[in-house]
């Protein structure tokens, strides 16, 4: 509705209503939105996938295309496969997936060389470690229960991989292998280089000179090299400039690398947070009196962090999958175990069924992780969408 | 500087214990002179109204009494206590004086109320009940107690804006500053924020306000500065200054914004 005291303006011919009269003025009352008519599934075909010639032709190579794919899957996966316990030799005639291998061998890719009578223990200790993991994952539990939660949980896995007592048998590190190395490696690795990243993405852009020329100097030159390569000084050269009779133990050796190798990346992840925050935000906090560490902590770093959650989220699962080159220095995770486990003369053919099976199991925990972390950032935007 | 027009004001029930002083102070950003040669006193519960063209270094001025930003030459003490690269010093200043944004620079991530409480808590270790009993008192007085638990975001520019005031009172501060607190608003939400300065005014709070709101400084100011080019060019009591200014860059001034 148009109202206006401009006489000039009411010259203007007008088609339906005329203008308004400003002194009684009433507000037209709010109608509901037109429903929107959903499209039949014909009309949607001709508006989308055939509406000009060229989207027609790739519409048409597309559906080529799946239908030869989609069968030969099935048929490999499913039809012609063999899914039951059986010896290799029953593989043979077969042309699809052969899950006898899957049955013969999933113990050995998830647990390794782990003594097989005893191999309750790492899955009972891949358990406890999910567990940790998703407890922690929820908003309630986001408090000092945390601090008790965790440090417990990894003895109870330490205990039940290692042994030595309760009655349980002692199995040196060398011997463990597959899912409990991976998932140790990758959620200890980035949960400990969190802390560490924060701290030198502040360093980075600190204003005292010495701690800022460190934490640039170790980011840029960690980032600069392969984790291959970190991976292998932390395994070949550390321990030369170790002083004699020292030695610390292989798996913890590679398990720092990967800390150092994700806080150098998860850095700058944080550090492209820290400068995303007005600087309004600074000085607000420097104006109301806040110390430096003060303000970092209850006002830039929460919402730095959650701004960064997709970029976080990018590189844990990056480092998730990048455990895999560990076995660079001979410790077993679970790609090194598949690969054991495809070595066998009597199942080498099987590979295909092999890298299938881990891969499934690896995007099962990439996966969770993407899914929570779209939760976790819908639930921390609740409310308080930024202005 | 040019100071054409003295400060003559002096409001009977203002106290005559100078709480801010500035002696000499210059600054640069890089080679740019944005405060030149800057003297100015300003007495306990004195409302002062600084003016002037956009680039004339008024946002310096106040910014520099709480260190948001440094002077390089000169001389600032505020409430006794003078201003150097003494972090004590700038801590224990910065508890005195509270500071309104133009852009609120609230924090989106907490509620109205933890917006309020945060500094107490944290800065004067003051238990969390009694901030919070603080914070609602404060809220309650720039008329937006209701709005309490909801967040920033939640907000209309003028209520963020009352809520900014709240906040900074909380500090139970001695000195307001104010840097162009209605500029960011839409027309019909400065009043409000007005109306709340007012009222801040009247309960007697030193007040600095970088403003455009001539008709605030009329209402409530015992002096207005006008600023070019990094100077103090004039000052003096509102009528006089707007009825009878002295310099033409004032003339010039208040002929463009009246």
């Amino acid at each position: 509705m148009t109202d206006t005291t401009n006489s000039a303006v009411n010259e203007r011919p007008t088609t339906s209503a005329p203008f308004a009269d400003p002194a009684n003025f009433v507000p037209t009352e709010a109608r509901p939105a037109p429903i929107a008519i959903r499209p039949g599934p014909l009309t949607w075909l001709k508006e989308n996938l055939f509406n000009t010639w060229y989207n027609a032709v790739f519409t048409l190579a597309a559906i080529w295309f799946l239908a030869t794919l989609i069968p030969n899957i099935i048929d490999w996966l499913v039809v012609n496969a063999l899914w039951e316990a059986a010896p290799a030799e029953a593989c043979r005639d077969v042309s699809g997936a052969c899950g006898a291998f899957v049955y013969e061998k999933w113990r050995f890719i998830l647990f390794g060389t782990y003594p097989f009578e005893e191999q309750w223990r790492p899955g009972a200790s891949v358990i406890v470690f999910i567990g940790l993991v998703i407890v922690s994952c929820f908003k309630p539990m986001w408090n000092k229960s945390l601090l008790v939660i965790w440090p417990v949980g990894l003895l109870v896995c330490w205990i039940l991989l290692s042994g030595g007592i309760f009655g349980l048998s002692h199995v040196p590190n060398n011997l463990w292998g597959g899912l409990p190395i991976t998932l140790m490696l990758a959620v200890i690795g980035c949960g400990v280089a969190f802390p560490i990243s924060i701290a030198l993405a502040l360093g980075r852009r600190s204003k005292m000179p010495i701690i800022k020329a460190f934490s640039v100097g170790y980011i840029e030159l960690i980032r600069g090299v392969p984790l291959i390569t970190v991976l292998f000084m932390a395994s070949v050269m550390f321990p030369l400039f170790m002083p004699e009779g020292i030695t610390i133990d292989k798996l913890l050796r590679a398990q720092v690398a990967i800390i150092m190798f994700a806080a150098a990346y998860l850095a700058e992840v944080v550090r492209g947070g820290l400068q995303a925050i007005p600087k309004g935000q600074y000085e607000a906090a420097d104006a109301m009196g806040l110390s430096y560490w003060q303000a970092m902590i209850f006002i830039i770093l929460p919402q730095a962090l959650k701004i960064t959650i997709p970029p976080q989220v990018n590189t844990f699962i990056g480092m998730f999958k990048d455990t895999s080159l560990v076995l660079i220095v001979g410790i077993f995770d679970l790609m090194f175990t598949m690969r054991g486990a495809i070595n066998d003369l009597e199942w080498r053919n099987y590979y295909k069924e092999g890298f299938v099976f881990v891969a499934v199991i690896y995007f099962l925990f990439c996966f969770s992780m993407s899914k929570y972390s779209q939760w976790l950032e819908h639930e921390l935007h609740r409310g308080h969408k930024r202005i | 500087m040019a100071t054409t027009a003295p400060a003559s004001t002096a409001a009977s029930s203002m106290g005559t214990s100078e709480v801010i002083s500035m002696s000499g102070v210059n600054k640069w950003y890089g080679d740019f002179h944005v405060l030149k040669d800057i003297n100015l006193s300003v007495r306990s519960g004195e409302r002062i109204v600084v003016c002037g063209p956009s680039g004339s270094g008024k946002s310096t001025l106040i910014r520099c009494l709480n260190r948001l930003e440094e002077h390089q030459e000169g001389d600032i003490s505020v409430g006794g206590i003078e201003l150097t690269d003494n972090i004590k010093n700038i801590d224990a200043v910065r508890a005195e004086v509270g500071m309104v944004f133009q852009h609120f620079n609230l924090f989106p991530h907490l509620s109205v109320l933890d917006n309020c409480t945060l500094a107490p808590i944290w800065v004067k270790k003051t238990p969390k009940a009694e901030a919070e009993a603080l914070g609602m008192k404060y809220l309650e007085r720039v008329r937006i107690g209701e709005q309490a638990l909801k967040y920033p975001g939640q907000l209309s520019g003028g209520q963020q804006q009352r809520v900014a005031i709240a906040r900074a009172l909380c500090m139970t501060p001695k000195i307001m500053l104010f840097d162009e607190p209605t500029s960011a608003l839409d027309p019909e939400m400065v009043k409000e924020v007005l109306d709340t300065m007012v009222d801040l005014a009247k309960e007697g709070m030193t007040m600095l306000c970088v403003t455009h709101e001539m008709g605030f400084a009329k209402a409530v100011a015992d002096r207005v500065i006008f600023m070019d080019q990094g100077e103090i060019v004039e000052q003096n009591e509102p009528n006089a200054f707007f009825d009878n200014p002295q310099n033409e860059r004032t003339k010039e001034f208040l002929n463009q914004i009246l």
